[in-house]
């Protein structure tokens, strides 16, 4: 297949690495990979906090970027970037946008796809060839489980890594308290929900908490770095895109 | 009025200043000082994490529970659109069958017609069924200054009451007292009160029995909400579990029931569904222990003065909001408050209205508005979410709740003229919509590095307001070197490209030829 | 003129109905209806429930009610109980306590004054325990089986419906109606259910397996 890479924003710009991985592993499974260079953000963080005006040119250029037929899927390491386009654009599409972006938005919305999403529905793949030999816990992030309902695929995927000790987060479902500008205008209550997910993440005694989506680990690495804690964070691309021939080193330093 | 202009009005708000629909704090002010309360956070945590497995049992072990929760949302979405004549119609029947319908624009002539009606009876108090509309406008704060005393006899509503407190959940208004605190209460508030009352849940129960037993067996007006009100047979119906609601439906010669017009159902049928719906979603059991449905009076059994009185009060401005009107198809489960991380949290009280948790975010802004003065607090209650989902999820009629958050933030930011943070989001939108732009953006973030942000660590602890609330307890990663449109566009990028695909194609010819073999 | 609130109110509805119309609702109503269980089922069924909600359940036969309706209200020590008016006069004839016949002229609080009650029952939903009572002669007044503390409640089996489908559809709207599933309780403090608040504290259920 020839696929459309969105990198997002906060991937392309702070966590490359974990877009890096998504390339990588969707390179060995056979399949083009294509970075239309125009693509920027997909608006989530405005619509969220209440914009949805602004957005306008963001969610017009995703569409013209992606819009291309001989693009057959667009994916993203971010289940909130994959929601925000699959649900979000086309509200901002038909209230502030033109005939043109409702159709350009309706397009890349059907093609549109949250990595593990795609890699099981799609390509119909879960043992991806990874090798990951740590202790992981995963944390399902709310976008992923409750807009796009992808339920258990990134356990799936997970549990086919060779060489990894993979272990339940009790309260996996309950959300770690990021919320986008949530965090920031309700810093008290956010932390509150930051504490819990850490408390449960220190329960497991993982090496790393995995999760689909930057933000999400953005917020909770953010927290266990602080707490000098002895588990990392990571995205779950950077684990399926360990090998054997190329594994994820694990430094004690990073931890 | 405004039939015979020929152009519809947008409806009203319940009038600023009255009532019980907005708090003195912005949420994020109010939630900081509940947090400190570790006795809050304890007792908050342990009943809503009780009953939310309580929920799920009951709901899993219906096959047709997502049949029931589509019927149940179809059912209120018919309702809304049909409210004119289904509000006639209920009237109608009441009036058949002995009642008497009384309509209030809000909630101020909602307290003026009960008080009128309890005044008419010639009784100086009243006995109250645990009612959210009657909470909503303040009527027991009403009544009193008019000298008239209400008396709350669902046994959390009286705990709250005795305790000069207010009400923050739904179903449990007490949810943040535990029992030490309930047994202290019942000895400093309840007159001839066993003063070796332990703080046993069922003495505590059989402590509140006696007091109230006076209470029924000789008040004369009672006071209740409606779970529902049929326009079909002019039935109306109270759900409950103590038996305080049968009481005070059944035993005084005058029942007064207030009911804001979004909870007429269609049809008497609708009950199977709504019966089904309602006490599994609320107290997590496959029917709460008391439901009374009674239709005007009935000779020779119960009051034989009914008044019903149909309250407005916001609801017609939330029904003119294609999206916002949604939130009126709650039922007042509280499934949503229970789910909610941030109410679990935060508490009640920090809301500022007798509707908190999710659906009170989306409904209390509708119901007063979120503009009505300057810095209103309830402007903060969209903000007051996470947008984790889990409340749509729970919602026994389907609202999606996230969504409407959403929305109202937009109505916000779209009333709120010019701030900071609109500037900020334009020119974020101004950067990102520009490719040429982002990308020197990106490198000036990469080349903070160079000049030292982050440290060696490669860490930033400590970040400017409004950003400080962040910071306070999360670390922030400094800029990596290199962006990833940067790494793919290197010789480096491209070369790792080839090679996984490289490899990936070595692994499948050799998996392929083991498959042969 | 004046306009009146019930104008205005209606008048702001059909306006908010033009400012924002919404598509009809076409309502889907795939959930169970009419479904029907063997007798045995429906007793296990209901028996289940009513335990859960720590009523007690006294099953027997027709030809015993008498005989059993004795013998809970002894057990219990009730020396006074109520019954409505049309109650079938065979159910009292081996209890050896008084008997107070209910009429509209008893005032309620002096139904307090009865050790407990004795009715008969419209329509039951094994699913959920749930008696529904609907003010018949054999049931009387909501105030009769309210009151006193005691409340056996004879159920015939053949009133017994699996779900609140089959159920609400034998109710008479307009009846006044009471469902109860279980003695009174109240999860207000802590969210742990305690049983007995102000209905009754104690619910014996007599299903009668062969009516």
């Amino acid at each position: 297949m020839r696929i459309g890479l969105f990198a997002t924003c906060l991937g392309d710009t702070l966590f490359p690495e974990a877009v890096k991985s998504t390339a990588v592993l969707l390179a060995r499974l056979g399949h083009e990979v294509v970075f239309p260079p125009g693509q920027t953000c997909c608006g989530q963080m405005h619509v969220n906090t209440g914009y949805q005006r602004e957005p306008v040119p963001l969610v017009r250029n995703f569409a013209e970027q992606f819009g291309d037929a001989s693009i057959d899927a667009v994916v993203m390491p971010s289940g909130s970037c994959a929601g925000s386009v699959r649900h979000q654009h086309e509200i901002v599409a038909e209230r502030y946008g033109d005939a043109a972006l409702r159709s350009g938005v309706a397009t890349v919305k059907a093609k549109t796809y949250e990595l593990s999403e795609f890699l099981v529905d799609v390509l119909d793949a879960t043992d991806v060839g990874a090798y990951f030999p740590h202790r992981v816990t995963y944390h399902p992030t709310c976008h992923s489980l409750r807009m796009l309902r992808v339920g258990d695929k990134p356990l799936r995927l997970l549990r086919a890594v060779e060489g990894i000790d993979l272990v339940e987060l009790p309260e996996a479902d309950s959300c770690c308290g990021f919320g986008g500008t949530f965090a920031v205008k309700n810093a008290d209550t956010s932390t509150a929900m930051l504490q819990d997910k850490m408390r449960n993440i220190s329960a497991t005694r993982a090496d790393v908490c995995s999760a689909g989506d930057s933000s999400c680990l953005m917020h909770i690495g953010g927290g266990l770095s602080r707490i000098k804690s002895g588990t990392r964070t990571l995205h779950l691309a950077q684990i399926l895109g360990s090998t054997r021939t190329a594994p994820y080193a694990l430094t004690e330093a990073a931890r | 009025m405004s039939t015979f202009l020929g152009m519809p009005a947008t409806p009203p708000r319940a009038p600023y200043g009255t009532g019980n629909l907005r708090g003195e704090r912005k949420f994020p002010r109010a939630a900081h000082d509940e947090l400190l309360n570790e006795q809050l956070r304890r007792n908050l945590g342990r009943a809503t994490g009780t009953i939310r497995a309580k929920r799920i049992g009951v709901t899993g072990e219906l096959p047709d529970w997502e049949q029931l929760r589509d019927a149940g949302s179809a059912i209120k979405t018919d309702t809304m659109n049909r409210l004119p004549e289904l509000l006639e119609q209920l009237e109608a029947k009441v009036t058949e069958r002995g009642g008497t319908v009384h309509w209030a624009r809000d909630g101020v002539e909602a307290n003026a017609i009960v008080t009128r009606l309890v005044k008419a009876t010639g009784s100086s108090d009243v006995i109250k069924v645990k009612s959210m509309a009657t909470q909503e406008i303040g009527l027991n704060e009403h009544l009193e200054a008019e000298g008239i005393t209400p008396y709350e006899t669902d046994l959390a509503e009286l705990i709250v009451q005795l305790a000069d407190d207010k009400p923050s959940h739904i179903l449990v208004p007490a949810i943040h007292r535990n029992r030490d605190e309930i047994r202290q209460i019942f000895l400093d508030e309840i007159p001839g009160v066993d003063p070796d009352l332990d703080n046993v849940p069922a003495h505590l129960a059989a402590a509140a029995r006696t007091y109230l037993r006076q209470k029924f067996m000789t008040a004369r007006v009672a006071v209740s909400g409606a779970n529902f009100g049929i326009a079909e047979t002019g039935t109306l119906s109270v759900v409950e579990s103590e038996g305080n609601g049968r009481m005070c439906l059944t035993l005084p010669d005058t029942l007064i029931t207030v009911m804001g017009i979004e909870k007429v159902l269609p049809r008497y049928q609708d009950l199977e569904v709504f019966l089904q719906l309602l006490p599994r979603s609320s107290t997590g059991e496959r029917m709460n222990p008391y439901t009374s449905m009674w239709t005007g009076v009935t000779p020779g059994d119960g009051p034989q003065e009914f008044h019903l009185v149909l309250l407005d009060n916001g609801r017609t401005a939330a029904l003119a909001d294609r999206i916002g009107r949604e939130a009126l198809n709650c039922i007042r489960c509280s499934a949503c408050l229970n789910v909610c991380p941030v109410y679990e949290r935060a508490g009640g009280h920090a809301y500022g209205s007798t509707y908190p948790g999710p659906i009170g975010a989306v409904l209390t802004p509708q119901l007063a508005g979120m503009h009505a003065a300057k810095d209103d607090p309830n402007s903060s209650l969209p903000y007051a979410s996470s947008l984790c989902g889990a409340c749509f999820d729970a919602c026994p009629v389907k609202i999606d709740i996230p969504s409407l958050l959403v929305e109202l933030r937009h109505q916000h930011t779209e009333q709120a003229g010019t701030t900071a943070e609109k500037l900020a989001m334009k020119a974020a939108a101004g950067v990102m919509k520009s490719p040429r732009i982002y990308t020197a953006a990106q490198k000036a973030a990469s080349l903070s590095r160079s000049v030292g942000v982050g440290g060696r660590d490669r860490v930033i602890s400590r970040l400017p307001a409004p950003f400080d609330g962040w910071s306070d307890s999360r670390d922030t990663p400094a800029p990596p070197k290199q962006s990833f449109r940067a790494w793919l566009a290197s010789a480096e990028g491209a070369a790792t490209l080839r090679e996984a695909s490289a490899e990936g194609a070595a692994r499948r010819a050799a998996d392929d030829h083991q498959e042969e073999q | 003129m004046r306009t009146t609130a019930r104008d205005t109110v209606l008048g702001r509805i059909r306006d908010a109905l033009a400012l924002a119309p919404v598509p009809a609702a076409e309502i889907p109503r795939a959930y169970r209806t009419g479904r029907t269980l063997p007798d045995g089922e429906r007793l296990a069924l209901l028996t289940d429930r009513l335990l859960d909600y720590k009523a007690e359940v006294h099953p027997c036969t027709a030809d015993r009610t008498a005989e059993v309706i004795a013998a809970v209200l002894e057990e219990r020590g009730a020396r006074s109980v109520g019954v409505p008016p049309g109650l079938d006069e065979e159910w009292l004839t081996a209890y050896t306590g008084r008997v107070q016949r209910d009429c509209a002229d008893i005032p309620p609080p002096s139904l307090g004054d009865l050790d407990g009650v004795v009715t008969a029952s419209a329509v039951t939903c094994a699913e959920t325990g749930t008696i529904f009572l609907d003010g018949s002669p054999d049931q009387g007044r909501r105030a009769l089986s309210l009151v006193p503390d005691l409340h056996v409640c004879v159920v015939d089996l053949s009133s017994v419906e699996p779900g609140v489908p089959e159920a609400v559809a034998r109710l008479v709207p307009e009846r006044p109606t009471t469902l109860i599933s279980g003695p009174s309780a109240t999860s207000d403090i802590e969210l742990e259910r305690v049983e007995g608040v102000h209905g009754p504290r104690t619910l014996a259920v007599v299903i009668r397996t062969d009516v």
